[in-house]
Parts: C-alpha cells; sequence; structure tokens
C-alpha cells in the first residue's frame, strides 16, 4: 500500500535529523498560523499564488531562494562547526552518514534553489521591465515554471522529515549513486526533486528567451538592449540547452535504479565514466547560466551609479555570447584526473583558459566604465566593487585549476571548493545582493534600508575571506573535500578561522533579515515617488514604483540605448501623455501552475517511496490539470483605457 | 527584404523601413510557434544525450547479444515508411488548417494518427519479441541504451498520437479559433521533428550495427 | 486568421510563404525522403558500397535527408524574417554536436587510458 515507506522513514532515533525537522515543520506550521490568523489566505491567493504576473512571480522566485539560503547556510555552518572540532582523533557531532547528507544537501540546494532561483527570479523581474513590454512571452507557463521550482524545494525538504537524503554529493556520481551501494531513498529524493525543478528551469529559459527574441518594444532592437536583457538571453539559451542534458542524464540514471538497466553499473557493460562526462557536460554551462545573469546585473549597476553609459556595450555584448557558446567546450576541466590522455587533457585546459579571455574583457569594461564617472556610493556599487575583487582571485584560481598537472595535485581538496566558493559567493552571490538591492524599490515601492545594507555587504565581503582563504591554504596542505574528520592537528587553526569566517557571514544573513523588517516598518520614510530611486538608465525607472500590473500603459517607443536616460536628458513630456490610452489585455490569473505543482509533488514523493498507485494519481492530475487549462478560453482581462489614465501616475502604492 | 514585403499580408504604414528587430512585439502565432521551436531544440539536445549514451554503449553487449543479430532491417524499414508517410500526412493536415478546411483537418489527422498508430505498434512487436528472445534491457550495457533511445523516441510519438486525439476533440468542441489552429500548427511542427529524431535513429542504431 | 505570420521581428517557424505552392512542396520534401531512405537501406545491405565507406555514406545521406526534412516540410529558408529561426537551430545543432562527439571522442580516450581489459594491461604481471 505505501511502497517503502514505514514509521522507521520518520529519524526518530537521531537527535539532529529530529531537532532539524521539527524545527523546519514548526517553522512551517507557524507562517501557516500566522497567515490564517491574519486571514492572508484570499490575498495571498488572489495576489500572489495564482498570479501570472512577472514581477509577482520573479519575487516569489527571490523569496524562495532567501528562504532556502537559510536552509543551506545553516548545513553550511554544521559542516564548519564539525571540521573545527574533527582534528586528530576526535570525531566531531555529526556522524559521517549524517556529514555526508549535510554536504550533499548543501551544495544541492545552494546551486538549484538558491543560486538558480535568484538569477531566474532577477530576471523575470526586470527583462520585461527594460524591454518595455507588458509580462514575458507566456506568463501562465511562467507560474507553471516557478511552482515547479517550489515543488522540487518542497521535495527536498520533505527528505528531512520523511526518509534521508543523497550521501552522494551534490552530483550523485555513479556507481555510489547506484542501487548496488545507496539502496535508500535518499538519491531518489535527489533526482525527483532535480527532474522537477529542472523541467521548471527548462520551461522558464525557453519562455525568457522567447521573450527577448521575439517581444521587445518597438524600437528595442538587439543592440539597444541593455546588458542584462544580453546575458539574460545567453544565460536562457544555455538553460535551453544545457538543462535537457541533465534530465536525460538523470533519467538515465533513474531506469538503473528503478528498472535495473545497466548505464553507469559496474556490471554487464556499464560505464560510470559516461554518467560523469555527461553531468558535466551540464554542469559546466550551468555555472555560466548562474554567473552571466550576475555579470548583467553589475553591469546595470555600474553604468548607473557612476552615471555613464556601459563602456564598450559591443565587447560586453560580444563577451557574453562568446562565453555562452565557448562555455559547452570546456566541461572535461572537471574530470581532468579521471584518466584521458594528455592530448585531450591539453585541449580542454587550453579552452578553459580561453573562457577567462571574455570574463577579463568584462572586468575590464566595467572599470573603464567607472573610471571618469560621477561615482555614487550606493549599496548596490558596495556589492559591485566587491565583486570585482572578489571575482578575479576566484578566476585566477580557476586558471590555475585548468593547467591539468596543477588540477591533479588540487583535484577534489579544499582548494578546489575555496575556488567554486570564491566565484559562486563572490560573483554570483554578490550579484544576487546588488540585484536585490538595486531593483527592490521597483517592486515594492520603498528602498531597503542603505546603512543596514553596507553592514550586510562588510560582513560577507570580510566573512568570505576568512571563511575560504584559510580553505586555499588547507588544500595546498593537502586537506581533501567531503572529509568527517582529519588527523593533521596543524589544519585546526586554520579551520577555526574558517568557522569564525562563516559566523561572520551569518551575521550578514541576520542583518539581511533585519534590514528587511526595519526597511519595511520605516517604509514611509524611504518611499520611492519618483519611481527613479538611483538615478537609472533603463525603461524599467520610467515607470511608478511599484509598477502597475501592466507595466506599460503604452509601449514606449526605444529610439536608441540607454532609453530612459536619453528621455530625461531631452526632457520630453512623458510619453503616455503624449499618446492616446488604448484598453490592453492582461493575462487572467491561473491556478493551474500551483494545482500542477501539488501533484508534481504527490508524483515526485510517491515516486520516492515506489507507492504505485499514487504515482498514476499524481501524474493523472497533472494530465487532467493540462487538459482543464487546454480548453479554457478566457484567458485574459481587458483593462479600459480609464483605468489606465487612473493609475498609470499614481503614487507609489503599498505592496 | 523586398520579397517579403510584396507576399505578406498588409502592415502598418513604413514598417518596411524599420529593421526587422525594431518593430516591436511579434504576434502570438510567431511567439508560441517560436518558443514551441526552442522546446523541440531543448528535446532534441535530450536524444543527443541519449545518442551518446548509444554511441558509447553499444559496443559493451556484456557477451549478450548485438545489434547485428537482433535487428530485422525489413522491419525497420516498413516503420520508417510509416513514419515518413506520417510526416506528409501531417503536412497536409497543417495546410488544411491554414485553408480553414475542417473536413480535411480530419481526414489528414486520421491517417496521421492510423500511420503513427502502426509506428507505436511495429516498435512494441518488436521490443516484445526482444524481450521474449531474452534480450530485455536488463541484459546489458548496448541494450539499456537502446531500449532507451529507441523507447524514448517511441514514448514521444505516443504522446504525440494522444496529442493528436486532444486536438482532434477541440477542434470539434471549441472550432477553428486562433487558440486551436496555433495548437494544430506546433503539433506539425513536434511531428516532423521526430521524423527528423528518427533519421538519426534508423541510420545510428539499425543501419550502423552491420 | 487574425494574426498576421511574418511582419514584426521574424516568421513563425514551420510557417510557409505562400499556402498554394506547399502541398506541391510536400510532395516533393516526400519523393526526395524516401528516396534518400531507400538509398540508405541499399546502402547499408547490398554489398556493393566499399565497406569502410559505408557509416560515411550513410552519415552523409541522413544528414541531407535532415536537410529535407527542414527544408520541405519544416520551411526552413535562409531568408532575413527567418533567423532567429535559423541561429537557434543553429545552437542547437552545435551543443548537440559537441554532446554527441565530444562524449564520444572522451570516453574513447578514457577507455583506452583506463579501462583494465587492455591487452597492453593484460601483458603485465
Amino acid at each position: 500500500m505505501f511502497g517503502k515507506l514505514t514509521w522507521s522513514a520518520i529519524p526518530l532515533d537521531q537527535p539532529i535529523p529530529l531537532a532539524a525537522s521539527a524545527l523546519v515543520m514548526l517553522a512551517g506550521l507557524a507562517v501557516l498560523g500566522l497567515i490564517t490568523w491574519k486571514r492572508l489566505w484570499p490575498y495571498l491567493w488572489k495576489e500572489w499564488i495564482t498570479s501570472v504576473d512577472h514581477k509577482r512571480i520573479g519575487v516569489m522566485y527571490i523569496v524562495l531562494a532567501l528562504v532556502m539560503l537559510l536552509r543551506g547556510f545553516v548545513d553550511a555552518l554544521m559542516m564548519r562547526t564539525q571540521l573545527a572540532l574533527a582534528a586528530g582523533g576526535a570525531q566531531g557531532y555529526l556522524p559521517p552518514e549524517h556529514y555526508d547528507q549535510i554536504f550533499s544537501a548543501h551544495g544541492t540546494i545552494m546551486i538549484f534553489f538558491v543560486a538558480m532561483t535568484f538569477m531566474v527570479g532577477l530576471m523575470n523581474f526586470a527583462v520585461p521591465l527594460q524591454l518595455g513590454i507588458r509580462d514575458v512571452a507566456f506568463p501562465v507557463l511562467n507560474s507553471i515554471s516557478f511552482w515547479l521550482t517550489a515543488a522540487g524545494v518542497l521535495l527536498v525538504n520533505l527528505s528531512l522529515v520523511v526518509g534521508e537524503f543523497a550521501k552522494t554529493g551534490w552530483l550523485a556520481y555513479p556507481p555510489l549513486s547506484e542501487l548496488a551501494y545507496s539502496p535508500g531513498v535518499g538519491v531518489d529524493y535527489y533526482l525527483w526533486s532535480l527532474q522537477i525543478s529542472g523541467v521548471g528551469s527548462l520551461l522558464s529559459g525557453i519562455n525568457l528567451t522567447t521573450t527577448i527574441l521575439k517581444m521587445r518594444a518597438p524600437g528595442m532592437g538587439y543592440m539597444r538592449m541593455p546588458v542584462f536583457c544580453w546575458t539574460a538571453l545567453a544565460s536562457n539559451l544555455l538553460i535551453i540547452a544545457a538543462f535537457p542534458i541533465l534530465t536525460a542524464t538523470f533519467a538515465m540514471l533513474l531506469l538503473d535504479r528503478y528498472l535495473g538497466f545497466h548505464f553507469f553499473t559496474n556490471e554487464l557493460g556499464g560505464n560510470a565514466m559516461m554518467y560523469i562526462n555527461l553531468i558535466w557536460a551540464w554542469g559546466h554551462p550551468e555555472v555560466y547560466i548562474l554567473i552571466l545573469p550576475a555579470f548583467g546585473v553589475f553591469s546595470e549597476v555600474i553604468a548607473t551609479f557612476s552615471e555613464k553609459p556601459v563602456f564598450g556595450y559591443r565587447s560586453m555584448v560580444l563577451a557574453t555570447m562568446a562565453i555562452c557558446v565557448l562555455s559547452f567546450m570546456v566541461w572535461l576541466h572537471h574530470f581532468f584526473t579521471m584518466g584521458a590522455g594528455a592530448d585531450v587533457n591539453g585541449f580542454f585546459g587550453i579552452m578553459t583558459m580561453i573562457i577567462a579571455v571574455p570574463t577579463g574583457v568584462k572586468i575590464f569594461n566595467w572599470l573603464f566604465t567607472l573610471y571618469g564617472g560621477q561615482i555614487r556610493f550606493g549599496v548596490p556599487l558596495y556589492w559591485a566593487l566587491g565583486f570585482m575583487v572578489t571575482f578575479v582571485v576566484g578566476g585566477m584560481t580557476g586558471v590555475l585549476l585548468a593547467i591539468p598537472p596543477v588540477d591533479f595535485v588540487t583535484h577534489n581538496s579544499l582548494f578546489l571548493v575555496a575556488h567554486f566558493h570564491n566565484v559562486i559567493i563572490g560573483g554570483v552571490l554578490f550579484g544576487a545582493f546588488a540585484g536585490y538591492t538595486y531593483w527592490f524599490p521597483k517592486a515594492f515601492g520603498f528602498r531597503l534600508h542603505e546603512g543596514l545594507g553596507k553592514a550586510i555587504f562588510w560582513c560577507w565581503f570580510v566573512g568570505f575571506y576568512l571563511a575560504f582563504m584559510p580553505l586555499y591554504a588547507l588544500g595546498l596542505m593537502g586537506a581533501t573535500r567531503r572529509m568527517q574528520h582529519y588527523p593533521e592537528t596543524e589544519w585546526q587553526p586554520l579551520m577555526i578561522v574558517a568557522l569564525i569566517g562563516a559566523l561572520v557571514i551569518a551575521g550578514g544573513i541576520v542583518l539581511a533579515i533585519v534590514q528587511l523588517v526595519v526597511s519595511i516598518r520605516q517604509r514611509d520614510a524611504s518611499r520611492d515617488e519618483t519611481g527613479d530611486p538611483w538615478n537609472g538608465r533603463t525603461l524599467e525607472w520610467s515607470l511608478p514604483s511599484p509598477a502597475p500590473a501592466w507595466n506599460f500603459a503604452v509601449l514606449p517607443e526605444v529610439e536608441g540605448r540607454d532609453a530612459f536616460w536619453a528621455e530625461k536628458h531631452r526632457a520630453r513630456t512623458q510619453q503616455s501623455e503624449s499618446r492616446p490610452l488604448t484598453p490592453i489585455e492582461i493575462p487572467r490569473n491561473s491556478m493551474i501552475g500551483v494545482v500542477i505543482a501539488f501533484f508534481a509533488v504527490i508524483l515526485g514523493f510517491a515516486l520516492v517511496w515506489h507507492i504505485w498507485w499514487m504515482a498514476t494519481a499524481g501524474l493523472g492530475g497533472i494530465v487532467a490539470a493540462g487538459l482543464a487549462r487546454a480548453w479554457t478560453t478566457a484567458t485574459s482581462d481587458e483593462i479600459p483605457a480609464a483605468e489606465l489614465a487612473d493609475t498609470s501616475h499614481r503614487e507609489g502604492a503599498p505592496a | 527584404m523586398t520579397a517579403i514585403a510584396a507576399s505578406s499580408v498588409p502592415r502598418e504604414m513604413d514598417a518596411g523601413d524599420v529593421p526587422l528587430s525594431q518593430r516591436g512585439p511579434a504576434s502570438p502565432e510567431i511567439v508560441v510557434r517560436f518558443g514551441f521551436w526552442l522546446f523541440l531544440l531543448s528535446d532534441i539536445v535530450i536524444f543527443a544525450a541519449l545518442f551518446a549514451a548509444y554511441a558509447v554503449l553499444s559496443k559493451e553487449t556484456a557477451g549478450g547479444p548485438s545489434g547485428a543479430q537482433l535487428f530485422d532491417r525489413t522491419h525497420t524499414l516498413i516503420e520508417t515508411g510509416c513514419l515518413l508517410a506520417s510526416s506528409f500526412t501531417c503536412g497536409m493536415m497543417s495546410l488544411a488548417v491554414e485553408r480553414l478546411q475542417k473536413m480535411a483537418i480530419y481526414l489528414w489527422a486520421g491517417v496521421t494518427f492510423a500511420l503513427g498508430l502502426a509506428f507505436v505498434l511495429m516498435e512494441i512487436f518488436e521490443f516484445s519479441r526482444m524481450v521474449a528472445e531474452g534480450a530485455g534491457p536488463t541484459h546489458s550495457a548496448f541494450l539499456s541504451a537502446f531500449f532507451t533511445l529507441v523507447g524514448t523516441h517511441g514514448l514521444h510519438v505516443t504522446i504525440g498520437l494522444c496529442w493528436l486525439v486532444v486536438m482532434a476533440a477541440q477542434v470539434g468542441t471549441l472550432g477553428l479559433r486562433p487558440m486551436v489552429m496555433r495548437r494544430l500548427l506546433c503539433f506539425g511542427l513536434f511531428w516532423h521533428a521526430l521524423d527528423i529524431v528518427w533519421i538519426g535513429v534508423f541510420t545510428i542504431v539499425y543501419l550502423g550495427a552491420g | 486568421m487574425e494574426e498576421q505570420d511574418t511582419t514584426p521581428q521574424g516568421r513563425a517557424p514551420g510557417r510557409h510563404r505562400d499556402g498554394s505552392r506547399s502541398a506541391k512542396t510536400y510532395l516533393i520534401g516526400l519523393a526526395l525522403a524516401a528516396i534518400l531512405t531507400l538509398a540508405s537501406f541499399w546502402a547499408a545491405q547490398s554489398g556493393l558500397v566499399y565497406g569502410p565507406a559505408v557509416p560515411i555514406l550513410l552519415a552523409a545521406l541522413a544528414v541531407g535527408q535532415m536537410g529535407v526534412h527542414l527544408v520541405f516540410f519544416l520551411h526552413i529558408s535562409s531568408g532575413p524574417e527567418d533567423t532567429n529561426n535559423i541561429l537557434a537551430l543553429a545552437f542547437g545543432v552545435f551543443v548537440v554536436g559537441l554532446v554527441v562527439f565530444g562524449s564520444m571522442l572522451i570516453m574513447a580516450n578514457l577507455n583506452a587510458n583506463m579501462m583494465p581489459a587492455t591487452p597492453a594491461m593484460q601483458m603485465q604481471p
């Protein structure tokens, strides 16, 4: 009846997982209780859960990413504490099987549900505004994408309470992840949650690519698009081309695990190296999927806060597209040590060094944008400057790792761990925070607290160096990744420094929550009345804050790059006054996204536990919901011109 | 440029002078079909990963039967014929959609469905024969890769058949409104793309196993 | 139909320029594809083609037939309104090629270097 699911799946005998799951459940119940008590359900359902507005969906992606950042960071703190303790003969407080789950969950969550989700959220929010249009190409599909991501998140968190998570690292290499060596449900949770959220990512990639290529406002030619739109285009093209590889690879591993196929097993001709080859054919583009939107955010921020157009726009575009293509040609550098010959290793090493060139071009372009600019040190620029320093360090160590002989020495050491945290925190996360601070007023109509914003930045910046510079040294001293304890007591002081760094970052996270609370309470003092709090250059700042549901009552006529800047300086009258308002259609809210996600969670959970009747029900639910949608004909509402005129010039109303 | 300007439907004033990329948002028809085009490309990348797995594992028979011993080329040729013919009839259906000929749509959809069903049935027959001969997918890495690659294509064709049934019902209940026509034309893209994937399958899997 | 096919920002993939001629287009496509298919099966079967050349011939015929399908069934052309469709297709083909041929090259290299059953390894004591 319930497949493999029994009461023993709930970790009643292990104190730490039990406490963690109890905490997660209590927090979840508290939030749900608060919503019920405040009678917010109708509002949430109507304005957020069923919303197909790209801005609302973008905000929900970012909320999801911030919540998962807390979860992933708790994992990180647990690991750092464990390693600060477990030196010499000591075993620390986490047993190996639990420690293995923590580092697997940390990696999976941070990449898929924090970095990826945050970037997709920023792109969803800002790209249509910057292109001067009313929504993405497929608004309802956008809602489905978001809710499928949320379904994946829910499955990962369910594994905390019911069953276990994978102990196989964030990419679940076989043969360890095969049934013979991982008979539990952990790997299945990992695979199904990523398959479900992967479908969401793919659909979102198709949606945004179509939006950028086919929906731009009149006059918004390719070479007039803001750099963020270009990086979003490159990133979404990579999603379209790379995520199917992940889906296919996971499907093969699932066939191995569920139906006894032999793709990656040790028996009957299976080849585990093929999995590693395929997973990195997705995995390397994936890191550019994450970093490219961040590059775009920095381009916008640096140009805005220097009051200058981006230096070398064309080279910026060219570098972005070059990275998009080159990122598919370097994947072997993740497994130099698997045994390819010197010729193949050499080729991929050189390709890896070549991809550093366009990235270097971008760094210089940002520097020259700053040069001679009227620089305002707003919080987003702090993040951008911190990024430029930190990312260059991370990029340099990346080039070191690209040299196969060096990689043979440092492979799977803490040096590698330090490198990718250096680029992902210093690049993606700093970019996420820059974008969060930069676009927050556009989303909610008031600015985030400036002083606290700077404090958050300094905590992350200092904390990052304290936490990860020791890991570079430790890696060179021979410390490997994914070890639960180590014999060398001389590593311990550096491990303790790293823990202190993690605690400083924790301070940054706590301050981020404080900043949100303080900013909301003091919102009347920091309201953005003009819609243009940073003296912006691109079209999103031509709208009131928060932007109305339809963004632009009249689609703007774009006449060049930095369209809004040009308009301000021509001191023209507002376009919407000069042209007549006509009624517009906006897509009607739809519950299909949340309904499909609901059935997807049921399907995923049932498949993890081999409850076949429930899996059938979940799949049937998805099909039924899709069919119901296929026969829905009333999908949009008309907004009359009078209402457009009434609200398009309104004062920023509270969200 | 002038050729399209001459042949396409009338449009706003001086659009011919404005570069294509600056003419503002495209019509729903173009947007939907371009989005679907991108989806098809991603689908083909899934097949690329499966082809790669097949290419790497096709010699790993683990002492079991090899492709040359298992495959019947006449069978494959008939399957290919069914699919190719259905691609043609599907094209005829797309033409009927554009000319708003409802009965012709039903007719060509019916023929397409029959040919697609014949293809799927032949594949099921082939698979069951192989399993009965003891050459199931769990027997070797080669067979795992074969069943997954060919089976995934077959699954796509099956989904396409279900889609076709749904579309016939939509034409019947909703009529030829733009939404329904867009979906019918997307189905055409999907069906032609599956035929292109099949060219890869019969060349690499069936003919390459010489 | 209320919507236009070709005006702003390109043409929809799979859309033909002129409805009246396309039944003929499909027929030409069908004939060409059928010939190429039969040629493939013949080349693989007949034994008249020089053995080592068969895979190359099959690959050429398959690529040719895919081209026929793209041009005659999917109506891909080289016109400016098709640029986006072609570029997306080119990117897709590029990735497919990299994944398939890259994987084959890498795995062959890894197998040659790492798999235990090679003769060189067996000769060692």
